[in-house]
């Protein structure tokens, strides 16, 4: 079971949280609710070998929502007086036809999530600067051991920790402790007039011994400078359609990028996306089998419950190659009439709720790795992606490998250069004919961002094999 | 930092409390021990509207408040930040922002920047508007725009929404020299997103239209920026790959900026000190042909990235950054200045609760004389960018490889739309290939440029 947070931890009162649900649920609002938030982000960070720097900052506050039909209004506050509450209820209810009435809404009956994905004491999560200027250090080190060539280390270690709770004109009244924490490791490597980056990094909803447990920390600092003196030997990248083995784990990003976003519910209730009309429908190869799934313990994306107080689950997005299901906020599950899978979230107080995803990934399959990489007679393997981003409307994705080598002759030969792919959507999955038994999950470092709002997410994937891909390098032929 | 109130009440604290604010801040901290500080206070206010198919589908109002402070113990600093002004929790935070300072290590460039050096004037650049517009006229000017664009083609069926935004903000910086800066700023956007379905294929696009400005008079009008917006979404029907090859490429205003961007990030102190831009020790060196030239002006007057004093308290100005096509300027706050033996060219940018970095004021490339029109017709077989998509830049190296869309170029005509396909190259390469310039420079944000060719791309496709 999680937590059972008190509502004085908000110095707030159920008669206030009450009065102001009644305010803001007027005769057209159909919900309403109250989200309160209170968040501690400490960061400590090192370059040059000096860790220099550290930051800390404390924010508090309420978002008030109110929905009409497809209408919400919202506002927020950082001030939680009962003055403010009524500010922001009289606000949120603007939407509705006639403000007047407002309704008397259930006594919320003051519960805690079903389970605890992520039960770090507050002392665990509460690092010890020192702690974090130590393990800083040491990354300094092993990644400058690692090779002469790595002429300078940057690493930051992020811990935040959150503290929510919501109120909703249903009748419910719940609250959970979020912690998240993240380690990063930069490195540039120089070798004549060469200079070439390197990044790795991982963490999750963990405390500070996840780090330590199997020098994960010093793992951390190692790829990055592997990744970076790799990159100097790298060759320009192909350009064209090519095939192309993504490796197990963050590669999964593909998955977020070209059919987790276009399954969001909110694009298709507004129709606006290149999967609206496609459930039932055949969207991948029937070696495809994704879920999004906010139950794994301990995971980045992982929640106990989501922003709206729902239960987070297992929701299958694709099996065996067929459109199965959207995810949902209660916004658009009950205008869609469909069912409501846990995935209301928002960055923070100050942001509405959308419906977004948790970690996302593609379940294993039969294949040997190895004969993956074997099936491919001239092509990409590509097993660590910087950023990607997907237009909607029109399915077309694009990725940008960090690190990526060429196969020749089902061998994996030389590093190259960042290739960027290009795709579409509703067919790149079509053409993945082959899926690992290996699947991994990325080490816990993903944000994606929708209308502004930056939330932690995960993604995984096994060892696959996508037929052909645009490939955009600069070696035309 | 954006935030919102009720036009017409009075909720927040007088002129002159936030300053005051600052100052007992600062005090605060000379007594747990700082030996150098500034404080940084925000507020503001926001309203928001969503329009979509014609009726309201969001509406947002805030209010914000934040305090941000950097505190100094001899060379060791710490930087913190909090929404909560109570004097008990400010004392908590200055305390704890003491104790934090002593846990780094001493930075041997750390500090303020020398009292001398602080801006004496803060002109009026005229950024702020009183105009305050309520819920309905806001409502109103979004549909206005959003029905524009669904008139103007049958093509247009769909909609993701017209958004309206209005905000107000104050900026209050002071520092243990005594130095105490305000101003005051606003800003009014409006954007329109249509979608168009292609009657034959049935696929869909999506494009966008918008306008932002300090001053709400000077707002392109609802109809203009939803006929921009329909135009732009219904060329793309029909898109299609095409084969890889090089060409020469044409980016348009919005990704002719874009690329500006990508130079404004390599020209940062910061990216430069830790040898993380292709254009470190390039100062003094060709970069592009010698009618190249790139501003960054502090005090343009009314302009999205001005501002009377810089994120340390610095005056801002107006720095040539490329001269002729020679690296002149970096972008540089007091320390990424220090570790490069440079002084600060007053572009430290702050974000409340972050120790400074640096930012662009308004970055722009001087325009030239042809039209975009003239530009395009000089492209015998080419690609015209009108859309970038991905993060495929190495700042480390300048390689670049991004997702596009446009339109194909054949003997000087936009022929059919293009999708689905990469542009790369290496920004330091393309700098120096562009081979014109045009006339078109408008500022819808802090970085603009006008329409440029460069000479060859390569283009993936099929």
């Amino acid at each position: 079971m999680g937590q059972l947070i008190p509502l004085d931890s908000f110095g707030v009162t159920e008669h206030d949280v009450l009065e102001a649900l009644g305010r803001v649920k007027v005769r057209d609002v159909d919900y309403a609710d109250l989200y309160f938030e209170s968040c501690v982000s400490e960061s400590v960070s090192m370059e040059e070998s000096l860790v220099k720097r550290a930051t800390k900052s404390i924010s508090q506050g309420v978002g008030v929502r109110a929905t009409a039909g497809e209408k919400t209004g919202f506002a927020y506050s950082d001030d939680l007086t009962r003055h403010d509450l009524e500010l922001a209820a009289d606000t949120a209810r603007y939407i509705a036809n006639s403000p007047g009435g407002s309704q008397p809404v259930p006594v919320p009956v003051h519960s805690r999530p079903a389970r605890d994905l992520y039960p770090v004491p507050h002392a665990q999560a509460d690092v010890a600067t020192a702690d974090r200027v130590t393990l800083l250090n040491l990354i300094d080190a092993e990644a400058r051991r690692y090779d002469p060539r790595i002429k300078n280390v940057m690493a930051s270690f992020n811990t935040e920790y959150k503290i929510v709770m919501v109120a909703t004109s249903d009748g419910t009244l719940i609250g959970d402790v979020q912690p998240l924490s993240r380690l990063q490791v930069t490195c540039i490597a120089e070798d004549g007039g060469n200079r070439q980056i390197g990044s790795f990094g991982g963490g999750g909803r963990i405390g500070f011994d996840f780090y330590r447990q199997g020098d994960r920390y010093l793992n951390y600092a190692k790829e990055a400078a592997r990744i970076a003196i790799l990159n100097l030997s790298a060759v320009e990248a192909p350009a064209g359609v090519i095939p192309v083995v993504l490796g197990g784990g963050w590669p999964g990003i593909l998955l977020h990028e070209a059919i987790g976003h276009g399954l969001e519910a909110d694009f298709n209730r507004k129709k606006t996306s290149a999967f609206s009309n496609l459930l039932g429908k055949r969207v991948a190869s029937d070696v495809c089998t994704i879920v999004d799934d906010g139950t794994l313990p301990g995971r980045r994306g992982s929640l106990n419950m989501d922003d709206e107080g729902t239960a987070t689950a297992r929701t299958m997005l694709i099996e065996k190659g067929m459109l199965r299901g959207y995810i949902t906020d209660k916004l658009n599950a009950r205008l869609l009439g469909i069912p409501l899978t846990g995935n209301g979230r928002r960055e923070s107080y100050q942001s509405i709720v959308l419906p977004r995803m948790t970690n996302t990934f593609m379940l294993a399959g039969e294949s040997n790795p190895e004969d993956i990489i074997k099936s491919v007679k001239r092509g990409l393997y590509a097993v660590s992606f910087g950023g990607g981003q997907v237009d909607i409307t029109n399915g077309k994705f694009v990725f940008s490998a960090s690190e990526a080598y060429l196969i020749e002759d089902g061998k994996v030969t030389k590093p190259v250069k960042g290739a960027t792919l290009i795709g579409s959507g509703p067919e790149i999955l079509t053409k993945v004919s082959m899926v690992g038994h290996d699947l991994k999950l990325d080490e816990g470092i993903g944000t994606c961002g929708k209308e502004g709002q930056s939330v932690p997410v995960g993604v995984g994937l096994p060892t696959i094999r996508i037929d052909e891909i645009t490939v955009g390098g600069t070696q035309a032929g | 930092m954006s935030q919102t109130r009720e036009s017409g009440q009075s909720v927040q604290p007088a002129n002159g409390h936030l300053a005051q604010l600052a100052s007992d801040v600062l005090a605060m901290a000379k007594q747990h021990g700082a030996t150098e500080a500034d404080v940084v206070v925000a507020d503001g206010e926001n309203l928001s509207v969503q329009i979509r198919l014609g009726s309201v589908d969001r509406l947002s109002k805030a209010r914000e408040k934040r305090l941000g402070l950097r505190i100094f113990v001899g060379k060791r600093s710490a930087t913190s930040s909090t929404s909560d002004f109570s004097s008990e929790s400010l004392r908590r935070l200055v305390s704890e922002t003491c104790t934090l300072a002593k846990a780094v290590v001493e930075d041997p460039v750390s500090g303020l920047p020398g009292a001398d050096q602080l801006a004496t004037d803060q002109p009026d650049l005229d950024l702020h508007d009183e105009t305050r517009l309520d819920t309905d006229r806001q409502i109103d000017l979004a549909k206005r725009a959003e029905a524009a664009a669904l008139a103007s083609d049958e093509r247009i069926t769909n909609s993701e929404g017209a958004d309206f935004d209005s905000s107000w903000g104050r900026v209050v910086l002071g520092n243990s020299h005594g130095f105490i800066g305000e101003y005051r700023s606003s800003s009014y956007s409006l954007a329109v997103s249509p979608v168009a379905v292609d009657p034959v294929s049935g696929s869909m696009q999506r494009d966008a239209w918008y306008d932002v400005r300090r001053k709400f008079h000077t707002l392109d009008t609802p109809e203009a920026i939803g006929r921009e917006a329909a135009k732009r979404t219904v060329r793309r029907l029909g898109a299609r790959k095409v084969g890889t090859k090089r060409v020469p490429v044409v980016f348009d205003q919005e990704t002719a900026g874009s690329l500006l961007g990508n130079l404004c990030s390599a020209v940062s102190g910061y990216a430069l000190y830790k040898g993380a831009s292709f254009l470190g020790g390039q100062l003094g060196k060709r970069l592009a042909p010698d009618w190249f030239t790139v501003y960054d002006d502090g005090r343009m007057v009314g302009g999205l990235g001005s501002r009377p004093f810089d994120g340390e308290g610095l005056p801002t100005r107006k720095n040539t950054v490329v001269d002729k096509g020679v690296l002149t300027s970096y972008l540089l706050d007091t320390y990424s200045g220090k570790k490069l033996g440079l002084p600060s060219s007053g572009n430290a940018s702050r974000s409340v609760g972050e120790s400074p970095s640096v930012g662009p004021t308004n970055f722009y490339l001087t325009p030239g004389t042809c039209s975009a029109e003239d530009i395009i017709r000089g492209v015998k077989d080419g690609l015209y960018v009108t859309e970038l998509i991905g993060f495929g830049i190495n700042m480390v190296t300048g390689d670049y490889s991004r997702g596009a869309g446009g339109f194909w170029i054949e003997n000087g005509e936009l022929t059919y739309p293009v999708e689905e396909i990469t542009i790369a190259g290496n920004l330091k390469q393309m700098f120096s290939d562009i081979e014109v310039v045009g006339s078109d420079l408008v500022f819808r944000g802090r970085i603009a440029s006008p329409t440029l060719k460069i000479a060859e791309m390569t283009v993936a496709g099929n």
